[in-house]
């Protein structure tokens, strides 16, 4: 029984965008396609202890699912004469088609740029990543039938407004891609660092479900550098996680990290997809530039060996695709260990951040190596005011009452 | 093929420059020379409006706009396109030509 039931999970993760995706290119109704992948998987639960796993279990799940969506539009054919054509229905499915494609339609329509993000990635963990409405809920900390009215208004939306279920014309192509890898990596950030207090500080489940739909995106657009990218930048960044939290709960930075705590695989992994990021010689995007920040990091044996001028120069790099201040105030942070905290502090002062914790946190941090005590302790208090995670928060308390008790 | 509902949003009562009729003009063009053309007009301001609430029999005529807000619908254009990609590319394309911002809404399924 536990063996099925072990069984049952892991086919769960392994088919479900597959089935959903392809009963929604089959039937042109995200609805359907969720509710019957779910029937579906409901049926296997029962049948499959008794029965034993089929051959092919993605086969299996898929014909049960597609059976009965026919039976319920043919149920609704009686009732609503208009959907004559569903009578049309085959009985046996096609054979199956290029899933890929339907996967990746699945993964675009979930990520469409007419929907509100919160929508777009519940849908994406809904639909593609198989998450229940309540674990999806969960993730966000919003009640269930909250969670469950977004994603039917979003599903709503996405019939009546037309929002094909299909790739995106080839101009829209870029900036669709971007639509898609920004859901992915706000759902890896919201578990690498929850934004709300109320919020475990690092969550797992998250994390690994944002490599685990990242890694299907890149199965399906292999040849995308950027997809290529944001991949390398979540394993390189959930290596790390270990040595992330001390015992106390606090964030542990990345200087003070015992690195052997690091995962050696992922960084392997990671690595590999930043050189094939490399060899592609074109100019690369912002997260395979991020990516290669995280490889000079992780490549170093301690803080004292890494190579700043080359994250400094991948920086460089980085303000050139997004010239944002934020990304001014990490280069900042990476130029006060080359070139000291008064270049860098020169450099922070006066970027349009004050609602930003960090930006506080990194001008107390240059001002206590400048030895300002008084203003470092004032922008600690500040950017322990601003700052949403606990495990941060913790470091931030921390770190001002160290220097202030010294 | 469904149709689509492209508001015109506006805050002044400006009407278009020559330069943005021109460009309106290219643009309605090309929608019909596509298929796309269903209808479009541009409206007079807000203040000329009536409302009219009939419901009761005896219709009661109000002077001004049902609502009062800072941007209003100043044109639209009604257009059919395969699906929402489709829509807001055009509609993209009639925000540049008319500068202004525009809405995209669905009619209800036909």
């Amino acid at each position: 029984m536990t063996d099925v039931a072990e069984v049952i999970t892991r086919i769960h993760r392994e088919e479900w965008a597959r089935v959903v995706a392809t009963l929604a290119g089959r039937f042109g109704d995200l609805d359907i396609a969720e509710e019957m992948a779910a029937e579906a998987f409901a049926s296997a639960v029962r049948r499959w202890p008794v029965d034993g796993v089929p051959p092919s279990p993605g086969g299996w799940l898929t014909t049960t699912a597609h059976r009965k969506a026919v039976d319920r539009l043919r149920r609704e054919v009686r009732r609503v004469e208009k959907h004559r054509e569903a009578l049309m229905l085959a009985d046996v499915p096609e054979p199956l088609g290029v899933i890929d494609d339907d996967r990746l339609r699945l993964v675009f329509t979930c990520c469409h740029p007419a929907l509100a993000m919160p929508a777009r990635v519940a849908l994406t963990l809904r639909m593609v990543g198989g998450l229940t409405v309540a674990e999806v809920a969960r993730a966000f900390l919003t009640q269930e039938a909250a969670m469950g009215r977004r994603i039917t208004r979003a599903k709503a939306k996405i019939k009546a407004a037309g929002i094909r279920y299909g790739v995106p014309l080839r101009a829209d192509l870029p900036a669709r891609v971007s639509g898609v890898l920004a859901v992915l990596y706000l759902i890896f950030n919201e578990g690498y660092l929850a934004s709300d207090p109320a919020k475990e500080a690092v969550r797992g489940d998250l994390t690994a479900e944002a490599i685990r739909l990242t890694r299907l995106v890149h199965t399906l657009m292999p040849a995308h550098r950027e997809v290529t990218g944001l991949l390398a930048l979540m394993l390189l960044t959930e290596a790390r996680r270990p040595a992330r939290m001390s015992a106390t709960g606090e964030l542990v930075p990345l200087d003070q990290q015992d690195r052997g705590c690091w995962d050696r695989d992922l960084i392997a992994e990671g690595h590999d997809l930043v050189r094939a990021c490399l060899t592609a010689g074109q100019a690369p995007g912002r997260y395979q530039i991020l990516a290669a920040i995280n490889a000079v990091h992780t490549d170093a044996r301690d803080i004292r060996h890494t190579d700043w001028s080359q994250v400094v120069a991948l920086y460089d790099q980085l303000t050139r695709v997004d010239p944002s201040p934020i990304v001014r105030l990490n280069r900042a942070i990476a130029v006060a260990e080359l070139d000291g905290a008064q270049v860098a502090l020169a450099l922070v002062e006066g970027l349009p951040l004050q609602g930003y914790h960090l930006y506080h946190a990194t001008r107390a941090e240059l001002l206590r190596r400048l030895g300002y005590r008084e203003q470092s302790r004032t922008a600690y208090d500040r950017a322990i005011e601003l700052a949403g995670n606990s495990a941060e928060t913790a470091y931030l308390v921390h770190r001002r009452d160290q220097w202030a008790g010294a | 093929m469904t149709q689509y509902l492209i508001s015109v949003l506006d805050d002044t009562s400006n009407s278009a420059s020559t330069d943005e009729m021109n460009a309106i003009d290219t643009f309605n063009d090309q929608l019909r020379a596509d298929g796309h053309w269903v209808f479009a007009g541009g409206l007079a301001a807000p203040d000329t409006a009536t409302v009219v609430d009939g419901r009761d029999g005896q219709a009661v005529f109000t002077d001004g706009p049902f609502l009062e807000s800072k941007e209003y619908v100043a044109g639209f254009w009604i257009i059919t396109a395969p699906h929402l990609d489709v829509a807001l590319r055009l509609a993209a394309e009639g925000s540049k030509s008319c500068h202004r911002r525009v809405e995209v809404r669905p009619f209800l399924g036909a």
